[in-house]
C-alpha cells in the first residue's frame, strides 16, 4: 500500500482539522477505503481514523419519534438491534446482506453512505424511511436528508473537514410496512445488480429507495393504486436510468426493477397487515 | 512523523509492543513481524476470508485492518486455536475429510470457531451464513459445513 500518515483524533474538532489537510481521507470500518488504497484508486497522504472520536458513538438510541444511529455503528449491530428490527426491518435486512460476516463486523452504516456507491445496500431503506444525516465540521453541524446527500458516484455533499456524526431515522407514526429486495449474481460477498426498499402506509402512500439503477441511490414516491398497473409502474420507474456493466445489462435491470417493485410492495403491504 | 507507530496488541494471549509502518495491515504484521503464518493472504480485498482473525469477539478480515488500528486490542489467530492440541472443531475437520488443498482452512476454522462461540448448535443455514465470507477454491463446502455441525453435535450423522 502507498505510504500515508495515520491519525486517530479523540474529538470531532481534531478530526475535522486533520481532514482539512490536502489528500486526507476518513477511515471508519476500512472495508471500502483500504481496498481503494490497495488498488491505487486513491493515494491519500493522511488517513484519519474516526473510531476514537468521542462525539461519534457506536450506539443506536431511540430518541422520541426517531432512532439515532451513531456514526460508528457497524452493520452487525444493525442486524441484531431490537429497535431496528422492530421499526425498520428493511434496514436490518439490507445490513444483513452487506459483504460477509467479517465485513459486517467492521463496515459502518455511515461509511456505506459516505462511500456513495450507487449500489450501497443500506441506501435504499434509509431513503425509503426518509432518513437524514447529521454532518459536523467540528464546530457547526447541519442535517441533510439522505435523499439530498448523494451528488454522484462516490460524491456526497460532505465538504472538506466534514464528517457524518449520526444517521436519524424517523419512526413511522401510522401503521406501515416495509420490505427490502436485492438481486445479486451470488448470495454472499457481491454488489447489488438491483436493490430496492419499499415503505407503504395505511393511506396507500408508497416511498421507494432504489439502488444500482442510477448514478446515485434514488428515491421515488407513488401510491398503491398507481402501482397497480403496468403503466403506473413504468411512470414510477421513469426516474431510473440503469446502465449496462459487469453485473447486468440495462434491460435486465429494468425488468428486475418492475418485478421487484411489485414484489416488494406486496411484501410491505403484507407486513403492514401482520403488524396491524 | 506519523508514518511509523508503536502499538501494543495482544495476539493469542501474548502482549506485543511493536513498531509498524502505518500502511501495514494487521495480517502483514502478524505474518511478517510475529512469524505467525497460519493466516493467509489471498484476495487482499475482503472477499476470500483466508486472513480471518478474531478481533475482540468478532471475526474480521485482517487484510482490511491496519495494524495501527489494532492498537490496544486483543486478537486470536489460527495459531491461538487449539494451541494445546487440536480443538474439537479442528478434529472434526479432520474426521469429516473437510480439508483438501488446505489454503482456506485456517480462515474457515477461525470463522467457524467464532460462530460456535456465539451459537452452540448452529443450523446448516447459520453455518453457511457464517462461512459465506470464506471461499474454498477446491469447492469443499459440503464437508466443511458438516465438520462444523459435527463439532457442535458430535453424535450427528457422518458425511
Amino acid at each position: 500500500m502507498s505510504i500515508f500518515d495515520y491519525e486517530r483524533p479523540g474529538t470531532l474538532a481534531e478530526a475535522s482539522e486533520a481532514l482539512r489537510r490536502d489528500d486526507a481521507v476518513a477511515l471508519a470500518g476500512g472495508t471500502d477505503l483500504l481496498v481503494a488504497i490497495r488498488h491505487r484508486a486513491i493515494s491519500p497522504l493522511a488517513v484519519v481514523d474516526l473510531k476514537s472520536v468521542a462525539e461519534i458513538d457506536d450506539d443506536i438510541i431511540r430518541d422520541g419519534d426517531r432512532l439515532t444511529i451513531g456514526g460508528g455503528v457497524v452493520m452487525s449491530r444493525l442486524v441484531h438491534d431490537e429497535h431496528v428490527n422492530r421499526c425498520f426491518p428493511a434496514l436490518a435486512a439490507a445490513a444483513s446482506v452487506v459483504g460477509s460476516v467479517q465485513v459486517r463486523n467492521r463496515a459502518t452504516l455511515a461509511g456505506n453512505l459516505c462511500n456513495a456507491s450507487p449500489a450501497a445496500d443500506t441506501a435504499p431503506p434509509l431513503l425509503a424511511f426518509a432518513s437524514s444525516v447529521t454532518i459536523s465540521d467540528g464546530d457547526a453541524s447541519r442535517t441533510v436528508p439522505v435523499a439530498a446527500f448523494f451528488l454522484g458516484p462516490g460524491v456526497t455533499v460532505l465538504e472538506r473537514g466534514e464528517v457524518v456524526q449520526s444517521i436519524e431515522v424517523p419512526i413511522p407514526r401510522s401503521n406501515s410496512g416495509s420490505a427490502f429486495a436485492r438481486v445479486t449474481r451470488r448470495r454472499g460477498v457481491d454488489l447489488a445488480t438491483v436493490s430496492l426498499a419499499c415503505v407503504v402506509d395505511a393511506s396507500g402512500h408508497v416511498r421507494f429507495g432504489l439502488g444500482a439503477v442510477g448514478p446515485t441511490p434514488l428515491v421515488a414516491e407513488s401510491t398503491v393504486d398507481e402501482l397497480a398497473s403496468d403503466d403506473g409502474i413504468d411512470r414510477f420507474l421513469a426516474v431510473t436510468s440503469p446502465i449496462t456493466d459487469v453485473r447486468a445489462g440495462a434491460d435486465y435491470r429494468r425488468a428486475m426493477l418492475r418485478v421487484h417493485t411489485r414484489r416488494a410492495l406486496q411484501a410491505a403491504l403484507g407486513e403492514m397487515e401482520t403488524a396491524s | 512523523m506519523t508514518r511509523e507507530q508503536t502499538i501494543t496488541v495482544t495476539v493469542n494471549a501474548v502482549r506485543h509492543a511493536i513498531t509498524v509502518p502505518t500502511s501495514m495491515t494487521l495480517l502483514e504484521m502478524v505474518r511478517s513481524r510475529l512469524g505467525l503464518t497460519g493466516s493467509k493472504e489471498c484476495c487482499s480485498v475482503g472477499e476470500c476470508g483466508a486472513c480471518t482473525m478474531i478481533l475482540g469477539d468478532e471475526p474480521v478480515n485482517s487484510c482490511l485492518i491496519l495494524a495501527v488500528e489494532a492498537d490496544g486490542t486483543s486478537v486470536i489467530t489460527i495459531e491461538g486455536i487449539g494451541a494445546a492440541g487440536m480443538s474439537p472443531l479442528q478434529k472434526s475437520f479432520v474426521e469429516a475429510g473437510a480439508v483438501q488443498c488446505g489454503f482456506c482452512i485456517p480462515g474457515m476454522v477461525v470463522a467457524a470457531t467464532a460462530l460456535l462461540e456465539r451459537v452452540a448448535d448452529p443450523t446448516l443455514d447459520e453455518v453457511q451464513e457464517a462461512l459465506s465470507g470464506n471461499l474454498c477454491r477446491c469447492g469443499g463446502y459440503s464437508r466443511i459445513c458438516s465438520a462444523v455441525q459435527r463439532a457442535a453435535t458430535p453424535e450427528a450423522t457422518d458425511v
